[in-house]
């Protein structure tokens, strides 16, 4: 009798607890998920009811030149950002991890600070150290093309300065999970190879790299799926700009629903990102286990 | 071992240069924002020798960031409140409790991770409008109320706890929720605490949906009301600088004050999503 009593007991409790969290779950993300994927089939306009078109919208995005010039932007800045913040990343946590107390705990904040800002934050302050007229980079800039640029007004610098604004933003991150990662390698194995005579250099292929490669291995997936995710620091330092050299898929997917009202198309755009992304994290987990094998 | 020190030093000396010049950047916008403008187009020295506020009083009485904290601080904190009760719930439930669907959950739970948020938002601001939430807090705050990695983070350390220390509290006569408040939450203040700080800095610091949802100025966040003075300031360097340090010197201050738990929190929610 008992039994069943603590059973029931214990049902109600998971009701009750599960509950709140569930609700919440499931109207303001599954539901969203699900009417993605349906909108994507429709012509809806932002607001209101739309037809049932099948793949029309998709049959469109093949066709769309600015949503290929949206993906390879997407692209181009993926591969302006993910490898060189790891890369950064990694000197700065091996050059900080060989600090001691509160150099190094200085030295980190430094590095992690840009981290926590907002976005429109962080682009101010570059869109004034970029400034043409009285920027303070804009010296340097002269100094290596022999004048000076406005950099997010042209169509060559634009990409590769918001990859520069964004690895500043976001690179404390990384830094952070690879400094967590070296802690975690047992010093007693650099012991060993500094006794079998191993160089710094052996020391960092032979034991540092394959023994931190699940956490380079996440930290790079992880950016490749922020970066993907591209939109505030285009719509802020260039809009898109100029002649769509930063235009990117989230930036199509606003301006198709929240400016030229076509819902129905953004959400096609909108799941182009979505398949992209899950392909992405899928892998994730493949590249973890065949780094774990090494 | 002089030599080694003397090598020590220097190394110390190149990196703490390097961090000096990765961090450049915000020095300079504090360095500008305390000077009058005429200054800043005239000359470019790079030290502070200057204390001039009067850019600050300027955006503090000419634009609406008063207001922007007001929200900012309002939708944080409710997103911050909202997610952790619900979500420590949901956790020790998925913990502690053996119901129907308890796997299943777990897993739609783990798998929303790969979901892309900005992908929904299409569709989140239909369901806002279909609402009548467009423009308002609750529509700031409803769709950012989903953080999966909280119910993980928490029900990885509600599964360390020894569950012999369950049977003392039941033997008094205490319920779950009792069990929840009384010993599982007391035991992982620390989490709970690095948890609500990244919480709050992540829905303070969101800028694209409080974009697309806060229509006027009045329902503005910080993040996208300070882009809006853009506009209406023209050309005002000092003034620009010291609204964006304005914007952010909460979530520096913050940081500086809990700077362990903003570490703890990033690593631990960042090895779950791992």
């Amino acid at each position: 009798m008992s039994i069943p009593k603590r059973r029931r007991r214990e049902l109600r409790a998971s009701f009750l607890m599960t509950a709140p969290f569930l609700f919440i779950f499931i109207v303001f993300f599954l539901y969203p998920t699900f009417s993605v994927i349906a909108l994507s089939f429709t012509d809806a306009p932002l607001i209101g009811e739309g037809q049932w078109i099948g793949l029309d919208n998709y049959a469109k995005l093949l066709n769309d030149r600015l949503f290929y010039t949206s993906l390879w932007n997407n692209l181009y800045f993926v591969l302006l950002t993910v490898i060189p913040t790891t890369v950064i990343a990694l000197l700065i946590a091996l050059a900080v991890s060989r600090l001691k107390g509160r150099m190094q705990a200085l030295v980190l904040t430094l590095f992690f600070l840009p981290y926590v800002l907002p976005v429109s934050v962080v682009t101010m302050i570059w869109a004034w150290m970029l400034d043409f007229q009285f920027g303070i980079l804009q010296p340097l800039i002269a100094a290596i093309t022999g004048k000076p640029v406005p950099v997010f007004k042209n169509p060559y610098w634009v990409m590769p300065m918001i990859a520069v604004v964004t690895i500043w933003w976001t690179n404390g991150f990384n830094v952070l999970l690879l400094i967590a990662g070296l802690r975690n390698i047992p010093p007693d194995l650099y012991e060993a190879a500094a006794l079998d005579g191993a160089t710094p250099w052996q020391r960092f292929w032979r034991v540092t790299w394959p023994l931190l490669w699940p956490i380079t291995a996440l930290v790079l997936t992880l950016q490749l799926i922020l970066q993907l995710k591209l939109f505030d620091q285009v719509y802020l330092l260039s809009n898109g700009g100029p002649f769509n050299q930063s235009y990117v898929v989230l930036m199509q997917m606003y301006r198709e629903a929240f400016q030229l009202n076509n819902g129905g198309y953004a959400s096609a755009i909108a799941m182009v990102l979505f398949l992209f992304i899950v392909i992405v994290s899928v892998l994730q987990f493949q590249l973890l286990r065949i780094g774990g094998r090494k | 071992m002089t030599v080694k020190r003397a090598r020590d030093l220097a190394f110390s000396g190149i990196v703490l240069i390097a961090a000096a010049i990765w961090i450049f950047p915000l020095y300079w916008a504090l360095t500008t924002s305390l000077r009058s403008e005429n200054r800043i187009v005239s000359d470019a020295g790079v030290i502070i020798d200057e204390l001039n506020f009067s850019a600050y009083l300027s955006v503090l009485s000419n634009s609406k960031l008063p207001m922007w904290y007001f929200n900012s601080v309002g939708t944080s904190l409710i997103i911050t409140v909202i997610v952790l009760v619900t979500g420590m719930m949901c956790a020790y439930a998925l913990s502690q409790l053996r119901f129907p669907g308890c796997k299943l959950l777990y897993l739609v739970v783990v798998a929303s991770f790969m979901v892309p948020v900005p992908a929904l938002y299409v569709a989140q601001f239909v369901l806002m409008s279909d609402l009548n939430l467009v423009n308002t807090w609750w529509g700031i705050i409803l769709p950012q109320l989903i953080v999966p990695v909280v119910v993980i983070v928490y029900k990885q350390f509600f599964d360390a706890i020894p569950r012999e220390m369950r049977e003392a509290v039941l033997l008094d006569g205490g319920g779950e929720f009792t069990l929840l408040f009384k010993l599982y939450l007391p035991l992982n203040w620390g989490i709970t605490a690095a948890l609500a700080i990244i919480t709050f800095i992540s829905a303070w610091n969101n800028f694209f949906w409080p974009f697309l949802i806060a229509t006027s100025e009045n329902m503005m966040t910080i993040p996208v009301g300070i882009t809006q003075v853009n506009d209406s300031f023209g050309v005002a360097y000092a003034r620009m600088m010291a609204l964006a340090l304005l914007a952010a010197a909460p979530v520096i201050i913050g940081y500086l004050v809990f700077q362990k738990r903003v570490t703890e929190a990033v690593m631990i929610s960042a090895g779950v999503k791992g």
